[in-house]
């Protein structure tokens, strides 16, 4: 299937946002809508932030807070001035007409708008993440009609933003939902076991190859090769020289600390002697 | 709903206050991140306002908005007035509108500073429950999120309400540097929604191909730390030395106010041995001036800090030391 027109690329924290004014919706309300923020580019559109705007909705007709919505845009223009409205977005699987009026709205604010669904009532059992733009369609001199065609949607994210976000994915385990934050060792020995799952995984395939179960791949052998070459070869001199003056860094780094803080808690003792 | 989890938290005596605990939507965290990333990369602070309630002993944090920063030429731009019609604006879509705190981002650790009092102050004298939450985005990108919430312990809030920072006030108060902010353990929780969210996410996101956690390379950071290191501690080697000198003066101060009485004293004595009347008692408070006692809150301050920096070298050095062995095992088998 072509797809003409921008990639979106969204951020985590703007579903996460979405999710839960979905989550606070007014009694009645089937469905949220709200504005998007973000920057856009050639070929490109990036959704960094967005926010919920109040609406009301019934069989015949809709209504939109215009006014809390460009309030709102003001204030978050005062935060990131580089933020531009990019589009909207609404939960719910399909587009409605009501979607076109909205659309209509939002084309003013900000040429050629996306138009983003994320599906909350998860009624294909995934939640379903779709972006769009509109088009013109029709015959030229009679009724035109709008389309809404379908973009490539990516997730992007900063590093930090990626760290932060394999820490929520751990509340997924608990029973309770929650997550405390670790420390110290903890960490490093989580990163450490999660390499070593890698490596298990690999070990695997190539025990399946080499007992020939598996079909040896060509391009998973050259990838093996780089991986074990990335291991530098130093002779074992030059190693433990390496190792023994990093070792002997990090204890005195770790001794001043201890001598600094001693030192301090002496210094409170006698001032208030 | 969230059940107790205990996390490391450093050395802190069990909480008397008010919030033993304070549990954080994963959309709080993702907020503060996105937040530094885009507007704080000149090592300047960025500052946001915490929206939440309070169940039982909990503090719950539901939502967060940042606060733009401050420039010079901005001058009417009013903060009370953004807050309020932030705080306004998202009570029409239902968004807890209770302000429970404030959040904001350090470099390498150095937040404890008079600023930060202040501020937090004001908020637990209004809130009492509030909590100040320090997000460290170099701690976090080297491969974990480091995320903590401190408060002002009791006692400190009583000295900054009576403003007696000199050296007999907090010599009453007993009051060490080690007193000053409580650490609350943080909990974060996700809702089931955010949960299949997540889900999806990863379903169709790249494995990452970055593991900062296993880097190895720490002389930069370390560098870094000392150096931040190395400035509190001539800061207080200054402070010291001048509470050195404003003893000195007073003990000298005390001694001269001997040698003066004595000598009016023996005056005396001689006038009464020749018959004259003895001179009336001058107002010794009045000549000898008592020297200006140095404010005690800077250097409390300063202690806070170095002890701050010291924590974050070692757990810093700890890990390293982890790794480099780990470096090691690995060499081992193939040398």
């Amino acid at each position: 299937m072509a797809v003409h027109g921008p990639v979106v690329k969204i951020h985590p924290v703007v579903l996460a946002s979405i999710v839960d004014s979905y989550e606070r919706r007014n009694e009645g309300a089937s469905r949220v809508i709200g504005t998007l923020l973000g920057t856009t580019d050639k070929h490109s559109v990036e959704v960094t932030n967005c926010f919920s705007v109040p609406h009301n909705e019934s069989e015949d007709e809709v209504a939109v807070d215009m006014e809390f919505a460009k309030n709102m845009y003001e204030l978050h223009k005062k935060v990131s001035p580089s933020e531009v409205i990019v589009g909207w977005y609404a939960t719910g699987y399909d587009i409605t007409e009501h979607s076109v009026l909205i659309h209509e709205y939002y084309s003013r604010e900000a040429p050629n708008p996306i138009h983003l669904t994320v599906d909350t009532a998860l009624q294909s059992n995934k939640m379903n993440i779709r972006a769009y733009v509109s088009s013109q369609m029709g015959v030229p001199g009679k009724t035109v009609g709008v389309m809404f065609t379908p973009l490539t949607v990516k997730y992007i994210y900063y590093d930090t933003e990626r760290i932060g976000v394999e820490l929520l994915q751990r509340t997924r385990e608990s029973p309770s939902r929650t997550n405390g934050l670790t420390t110290d060792l903890a960490q490093v020995a989580g990163a450490a076991g999660r390499v070593q799952e890698m490596l298990s995984t690999v070990l695997t395939y190539i025990e399946d190859v080499l007992s020939g179960k598996l079909v040896a791949d060509n391009s998973v052998g050259r990838y093996l090769m780089d991986l074990v070459n990335k291991v530098p070869k130093i002779t074992a001199e030059d190693f433990e020289s390496m190792l023994n003056s990093n070792i002997n860094d990090l204890l005195m780094v770790t001794y001043l600390a201890n001598l600094a803080q001693a030192q301090i808690a002496l210094n409170e003792k006698l001032v208030v002697l | 709903m969230a059940s107790r989890k205990e996390s490391a938290a450093s050395g802190s005596s069990p909480l008397d206050s008010p919030v033993k605990q304070i549990q954080i939507d994963g959309l709080v965290v993702l907020k503060i991140i996105k937040h530094y990333q885009e507007e704080g990369q000149g090592s300047e602070v960025v500052q946001g306002v915490l929206l939440g309630l309070v169940v039982e002993d909990r503090l719950e944090i539901t939502n967060c908005f940042p606060f733009p920063q401050h420039t010079e030429d901005d001058v009417e731009f009013d903060e009370v007035q953004y807050q309020m019609e932030m705080m306004r604006s998202l009570r029409h879509v239902n968004i807890d509108h209770l302000h429970v705190g404030w959040y904001q981002s350090t470099y390498y650790g150095s937040f404890v500073s008079r600023a930060l009092l202040d501020s937090q102050f004001s908020y637990q004298h209004a809130i009492e429950e509030s909590v100040v939450l320090i997000y460290d985005p170099i701690k976090t990108a080297q491969g974990s999120l480091c995320l903590k919430a401190y408060r002002l312990t009791p006692k400190l809030m009583e000295i900054c309400k009576e403003k007696d920072f000199s050296p007999e006030g907090l010599k009453k108060a007993c009051i060490g540097y080690e007193h000053m902010f409580e650490e609350v353990p943080i909990v974060i929780k996700n809702s089931h929604l955010i949960n299949v969210l997540l889900l999806d996410l990863q379903e169709k996101s790249t494995v990452a191909d970055k593991h900062e956690l296993l880097n190895l390379s720490s002389s930069n950071h370390l560098e870094k730390s000392l150096q931040l290191l190395m400035d509190r501690m001539d800061d207080m080697s200054q402070d010291i030395g001048k509470y050195n000198t404003y003893c000195r003066n007073l003990s000298k101060q005390q001694q001269q106010k001997q040698q003066y009485l004595q000598r009016r004293q023996q005056e005396n004595a001689q006038r009464q041995s020749r018959g004259e009347p003895p001179l009336p008692e001058e107002d010794i408070s009045k000549m000898f001036k008592p020297p200006q006692a140095p404010a005690r809150m800077d250097t409390l301050l300063i202690a806070g800090q170095i002890n701050n920096y010291c924590q974050n070298i070692k757990e810093f050095t700890s890990q390293n030391l982890g790794k480099l062995f780990m470096a090691e095992a690995l060499q081992g088998h193939n040398s």
